[in-house]
């Protein structure tokens, strides 16, 4: 029992878990950090990140047997030869959609934080009184000015990029050099603030670093950050939190390890460890410390507290609220518009800038009152259309090719990422039916988004139109592309923070309730989705948290 | 098509950075296949690995490459036979088209060669370059016609095909990319307000 022995055990390694494993060790305490897929190493396995276009045989498309092998992953641009093996193999790996339901899974050392979009923005008091305000589901634990603090803290070690515009509800922070807007996007910014009070376009803030940074050097302005960044530019496990970790000489990392319970001792209600199958043996093990951080992604660390069940909890580890594997959130998107943007013939830029434009949420403030609750923000970029743009007047031929070596109009699109509610009855479930590789139970998916997020839908496409119109665009027209629950990679709400164990799996400091040594701090614990993109949020929520249970355990109360 | 692929390459930027891959998937590997499997996340039994089958003969890449130096011939810059394009079209055929998209490919080389010998009174290998140009151009009106009244799930005319491979296959090869366009593996920096002038290439990716 003693080599099995750590001070804490970290359940995964992806944008939460590097992080808890890195606050842990810093702190000084043992850690084990599980990680159920195979270790990446940090540039060397990179394999694809400096290769050119033409190197790829299908030139990054997708083939037909990658679509047979991926059925799931090929229903949006994931899917793609570049970068293949960060993607979760799924025929190891199945789940069953009670409805539709789009789940893009990372299974390695670094998780998703390979691929992740990186744009990280705070949430605010809009966010965070939101259900309370509204009466929906539970109120947050925690208010913003709970949090702030460890906004910084994960702003300054991962180095986020971006502007400081001020805007109330979309709260600065402290943000490295922003990256440019492109002079198109610099004049429409201009004209929104011009015609509207309360629309704003800024730069995206993003996890790019514009400034050397440990031992990360900026960003290249190459756009091939999902391949791997030979360069650390980007912030994800293998570029920042592993290696602080390594160095403290306290973390012991063991890939190919599928956590599948925590093990509870009744006597304490404490979890005395966890119970780990070999992915590549077989064999099962046991790991023990004081303190359990569950990062496994919200739909996984829901799994595991679910099958971590016992008879005094027979519907899993924190199930006594009854509300582990419910309020299964997301962010509903592929819904604006694009447009061209007449003149500007003589400009262009120079550079790939791994970021576009953010429009945060203005729905549903100040007083308005929509048909539905809540908002959503924008994204968007503006850039010259490249040789894949129809040329209506010309056909094949020397002047066609020629034509096509010069770039073409400037155009601009904006896509709406938008809040969905935290519905009880979107919940995910054990289907002991259908077993896994490891002969393991697989999660069965029962999500839709209802009528408040299809009322927004109208709002996000009608506002982008409108906006893009004021701004001087023209041609514009607007897209819904439909939405699957989970396509948005940003997965929430499975065991959510709350007041009050009756109707929350996690207290104020995102502890189980049912034992309070066991901390969920990725998605999971969401309270409420705002329209941000979250993972900033979880980075914030698990230093939080670290700090509260390195505390607790000094004064002995784990 | 061509401006849902500009605005879906936008969404990607914001997604993952990924506007390579969607650029490049909806373009290479996307023509027709507008279906989806939406209804189970459960993987297929799994099938042995096998060698991807030829659909094409090195005889019709040759021929493909032909055709598609008339589509893209070389200029101030090379052409795509400079780029191979025949050799590129037949892997695109063979691993990403479904097997009647396979078909409508394979049966438009015999079209083609047909309405050549209708046209010109020869193949399309023996016609001199303004022929074989306005065989294309002709073909090329078809399929725009074509496309703007086909059914959506009909499959795709094949010179709409013919063209889309020409136009990736040789904008994404080495010759296309450092030579017709600019390429820089690593900019380094980011201006977003750089002059222009009438003539200057562009940038092989964004």
């Amino acid at each position: 029992m003693e080599k099995n022995t750590y001070d804490a055990i970290v359940i995964g390694s992806g944008i939460s878990g590097g992080m808890a494993a890195k606050e842990l060790t810093e702190k000084g305490l043992k850690t084990l950090m599980l990680e159920r897929g195979r270790n990446i190493e940090h540039v060397k396995d990179y394999v694809n990140a400096n290769k050119n276009p033409w190197e790829f045989a299908h030139r990054g498309g997708k083939t037909q047997q990658m679509i047979q092998d991926h059925p799931v992953l090929s229903r949006d641009y994931t899917l793609n030869e570049s970068n293949l093996a960060f993607w979760a193999d799924e025929k190891e790996s199945p789940y069953v959609e009670v409805k539709p339901f789009d789940w893009f899974r990372g299974y390695q050392v670094g998780g998703r934080s390979l691929m992740w979009g990186r744009q990280s923005y705070r949430l605010s008091d809009l966010d965070f009184e939101a259900n309370a305000k509204d009466g929906i589901a539970v109120d947050w634990p925690i208010r913003y000015k709970d949090l702030a603090p460890w906004y910084s803290h994960a702003e300054k070690f991962a180095g986020i990029s971006g502007n400081r515009d001020g805007i109330a509800h979309l709260p600065d922070g402290d943000f490295m050099p922003a990256m440019q807007m492109n002079v198109v996007e610099k004049d429409v910014a201009a004209r929104l603030k011009k015609h509207y009070q309360d629309r704003h376009m800024i730069i995206g803030r993003t996890a790019n670093i514009t400034q050397n940074h440990h031992n990360r050097v900026s960003c290249q302005y190459r756009n091939k950050c999902w391949l791997g960044c030979p360069f650390g530019a980007y912030f994800s496990t293998q570029s920042a939190t592993l290696p602080a970790a390594v160095a403290t000489g306290n973390l012991t990392l063991r890939p190919f390890s599928i956590v599948t319970r925590i093990l509870y001792d009744k006597d304490t209600k404490r979890a005395k460890g966890v119970e780990v199958l070999d992915a590549e043996t077989n064999q099962t093990y046991e790991y023990y410390a004081k303190i359990i951080f569950l990062n496994a992604s919200a739909l996984n660390s829901a799994w595991v507290l679910m099958n971590s069940a016992t008879d005094v909890w027979p519907e899993g580890l924190g199930s006594s609220s009854g509300e582990l594997g419910h309020n299964v959130m997301d962010h509903h998107f592929r819904v604006g518009a694009h447009g061209e943007m007449p003149g500007y013939e003589d400009k262009y830029v120079y550079g790939r800038r791994a970021n576009g434009i953010y429009v945060p949420r203005f729905r549903n403030m100040n007083g308005e009152k929509r048909d539905y609750l809540r908002g959503f923000g924008y994204q968007g970029g503006a850039g010259r259309e490249g040789w894949s743009r129809d040329i209506a007047e010309m056909s094949i031929g020397g002047d066609f090719k020629d034509a096509l070596t010069e770039p073409g109009n400037w155009t601009m699109g904006l896509t709406g990422f938008g809040e969905t509610l935290p519905y009880h009855d979107n919940q995910i479930t054990l289907d002991k039916t259908t077993k896994d590789k490891w002969g393991l139970p697989v999660l069965a998916m029962d999500a839709h988004i209802r009528d408040n997020e299809q009322k927004m839908r109208v709002d996000m496409m009608q506002d982008a139109k409108e906006m893009l119109e004021k701004a001087g665009l023209r041609n514009v027209k607007t897209y819904n592309n439909g939405y699957n629950p989970g396509g948005g990679i940003h997965e929430m709400g499975t065991a959510r923070m709350g007041r009050d164990p009756k109707t929350s799996v996690l207290n104020q400091h995102n502890q189980v309730w049912d034992a309070p040594n066991v901390y969920v701090t990725d998605g999971a614990a969401m309270t409420s989705a705002a329209c941000q993109n979250p993972s900033l949020t979880y980075l914030a929520l698990t230093a939080r948290a670290v700090d509260h249970a390195v505390g607790e355990l000094n004064k002995q109360n784990l | 098509m061509m401006n849902r692929r500009d605005a879906l390459a936008r969404v990607a930027l914001l997604m993952g950075g990924a506007v390579i891959g969607a650029d490049f998937f909806l373009t290479g590997c996307g023509p027709a296949s507008s279906d989806k499997d939406k209804t189970t996340a459960k993987a297929p039994a799994k099938a042995a690995p096998t060698q991807p089958k030829e659909v094409l003969t090195s005889a019709q890449a040759a021929y493909l490459t032909e055709v598609g130096d008339t589509i893209l011939p070389a200029t101030k810059t090379p052409g795509a036979k400079a780029a191979n394009v025949g050799a590129f079209m037949a892997v695109m055929v063979r691993d990403c088209y479904k097997p009647a998209d396979q078909q409508t490919f394979v049966q438009g080389l015999a079209q083609l060669e047909a309405a050549c010998q209708k046209l010109n009174g020869q193949g399309f290998l023996a016609c001199a370059p303004a022929q074989r140009t306005a065989l294309l151009t002709a073909l090329d009106a078809e399929q725009k016609q074509y496309g703007k009244t086909k059914a959506l799930e009909a499959p795709n005319h094949y010179f709409r095909m013919i063209k889309e491979l020409t136009l990736l296959g040789f904008f994404t090869s080495e010759v296309g990319a450092t030579q017709a366009l600019r390429y820089l593996p690593v900019p380094g920096r980011y201006d977003g307000n750089v002059p222009y002038k009438k003539g200057d290439r562009a940038w092989a990716t964004t």
